[in-house]
């Protein structure tokens, strides 16, 4: 069975790999795209899926990362490469101090306070005119020599996503990732059994804000800018769109989502400008008749069919 | 900078003027927070239809020289029903589900009536005049005031008042705060819980939908106002405490009136001040001011 889902994921790679060559600068694009917002929609699925944690406030880290690349590189004048790590890492320190602070509480608490104080890191960047030039943004955030062609930067960022998958992957099978789903299930029962909770949840809040903090690099040198939108609080409810479209109780569900997700906004934005009415409709279906995502209907689906046989 | 007193003073009315407007809206999302436990994201969204609600209203009564009045309380009774309708045929479906659908719920709300309002009204600014009683200032201290905006700093209060009032004394208050309690047992006594919900949600629906009407003449109604009005509510009830409601009322008072206090000091930093207070209280009490601690609840 694993090595099934092996070999799926194998012909996945290989079939994104293979899009440059067709020529197509639209779907190099479009999946280049896809392939940072998964990346950040697994980063939030670590926390929603795997320990039970509702984050409201992730775009906090995404934008955490555009910013600290943005900075760095326009500013500073750092190299991209290392500018992505400082970012993962910058990620990691305020997912820890934030962390510390919402942990302490459960569920819709954590969730407000979440957005909370991704609403103050939002204000910070707005309002910080002379670093981050508030609402005007960052612009004109070239690539870096090595990586100057959309191509190449696609295959960049499809080796980041390959890794991503392949780190977390190990993760969430690990013990660690065990005692995370059995915080999951049940907090308290855990607390019982000797487990430090808090800890957990802090831990697997770290390694979300600093995956999410990578992605954030990669889109911010995507765009070749950093805006404030980016950290928004209404891309904190996109990505928890994506992540619970694609289905949250399956480690590739994120990826489903964010694709489906951005290849439907692309395409339905040149035929009309209700785009949120279209998120909208879609997202009540969604919550009214497919509570477990695309992947977990297929899976119900697959799992009949199979006790059936 | 100005530090002349009769300056100061009327800057202090304009920041209760606002925290007046804030309350009206916090208060409502306060309390569906504290007897349904869910975190409306469309409440700013009821008070932008209250709002351009006011301005349908204005314009159908317009050769009534009571327009604004009319307009006042039919446009908050609309928008309840609104509020009625989905919280029976939409919301209510999703309340043994977990908390991530109904939040994910009411923000899908916020999309579909962002752009409902946009096909309906479009996206150019409307405005709304004053009622001819209360056009005009009044003078305070030397420096001229409107008049509307006392009217909002004396109506708040009432508001208040009668609320609190309704909470502490009426049956249907009593249950209200008995259902923040404890929904469980107030059913097993024979409460009809589900009405009761209902109530609560067209309550805190109509409250939303006051505070656009009332804001309806001293801003310009426009799509985007929902998005910007929830995070300053939302602010206030972290402040003051997650379903309390005097908790409430402190809260409003103090963003209303740092932010226009602040404006004076530091004008860039004004809203940063805000946040400040809002991580200050989170780091202490993240709970609130005057809220409850909650955290040993699962």
């Amino acid at each position: 069975m694993i090595k099934n889902t092996n070999w799926v994921l194998i012909a996945v790679f290989a079939l994104i790999a293979l899009v440059p060559l067709s020529g197509s600068r639209f779907y190099v694009f479009l999946i280049t795209d896809i392939m940072i917002f998964a990346i950040f929609a697994l980063s939030l699925n670590l926390l929603l899926g795997y320990t039970g944690l509702i984050s409201f406030g992730h775009a906090a880290y995404f934008g955490i990362g555009v910013y600290t690349c943005a900075l760095l590189i326009k500013k500073a004048g750092f190299d991209f490469l290392i500018a992505l790590v400082v970012a993962g890492v910058f990620g990691a320190a305020s997912a820890m101090i934030i962390g510390f602070f919402c942990v302490r509480l459960t569920k819709i608490y954590f969730a407000m306070l979440t957005l909370a104080f991704s609403q103050i890191v939002w204000a910070i960047v707005f309002k910080w005119n002379s670093l981050t030039g508030g609402d005007n943004g960052i612009m004109g955030i070239d690539f870096p020599s090595y990586l100057d062609s959309k191509v190449l930067f696609f295959y960049f960022c499809l080796g980041v996503f390959i890794l991503s998958i392949v780190t977390l992957r190990r993760i969430v099978n690990s013990p660690f990732g065990r005692i995370l789903m059995t915080i999951r299930d049940n907090p308290e029962r855990t607390e019982f059994i000797g487990i430090n909770v808090k800890l957990f949840q802090l831990l697997a809040f770290i390694i979300s804000g600093s995956v999410a903090s990578i992605a954030g690099g990669l889109f911010c040198i995507f765009n070749h800018s950093a805006f404030p939108d980016y950290l928004y609080w209404p891309v904190s409810a996109e990505v928890l769109i994506m992540t619970l479209l694609g289905g949250k109780y399956n480690f590739y569900g994120p990826m489903i989502g964010s694709a489906t997700l951005i290849y439907l906004r692309m395409q339905s934005t040149s035929y009309t400008e209700y785009w949120p009415l279209i998120l909208g409709t879609m997202l009540c279906l969604l919550l009214f008749f497919f509570p477990n995502g695309i992947a977990g209907f297929f899976e119900d689906r697959i799992n009949k069919w199979r006790s059936a046989k | 900078m100005n530090f002349d007193l009769s300056f100061i003073v009327i800057q202090l009315l304009n920041g209760l003027t606002n925290a007046m407007f804030i309350f009206l809206i916090a208060s409502g999302l306060s309390i569906i927070f504290g007897v349904q436990g869910i975190l409306n994201f469309a409440h700013g969204s009821f008070y932008m239809l209250g709002a351009y609600m006011t301005y349908q209203c204005v314009a159908f009564f317009r050769d009534s020289p009571s327009q604004f009045w009319w307009a006042v309380i039919l446009a908050p009774l609309a928008i309840a029903l609104l509020g009625g309708i989905v919280e029976r045929f939409l919301l209510r479906r999703l309340y043994d589900q977990e908390e991530l659908s109904q939040l994910l719920f009411t923000y899908a709300l916020v999309l579909l009536l962002s752009d409902l309002a946009k096909i309906v009204w479009g996206i150019e600014q409307l405005s709304v005049s004053r009622p001819a009683i209360l056009k005009g200032p009044i003078e305070i201290f030397g420096q001229y005031f409107p008049k509307y905006n006392v009217f909002i700093i004396l109506l708040g209060p009432c508001v208040a008042f009668i609320f609190w009032f309704f909470m502490l004394r009426t049956r249907l208050g009593r249950m209200i705060r008995a259902a923040a309690q404890d929904r469980e047992t107030l059913g097993a006594l024979g409460v009809n819980v589900n009405r009761l919900f209902a109530m609560v949600f067209i309550i805190g629906t109509w409250l939303a939908a006051l505070g656009g009407a009332l804001v309806a003449p001293v801003t310009s109604i426009r799509p985007g106002m929902d998005v910007e009005v929830i995070i300053n509510a939302f602010i206030v009830v972290v402040i003051g405490g997650l379903g309390s409601f005097w908790g409430t009322f402190l809260g409003s008072l103090i963003v209303g009136t740092v932010y226009s206090l602040g404006i004076l000091v530091v004008p860039r930093l004004s809203m940063a001040f805000i946040y400040v207070i809002m991580i200050l209280v989170l780091i202490i009490r993240p709970w609130g001011l005057l809220g409850r601690p909650l955290t040993l609840e699962r």
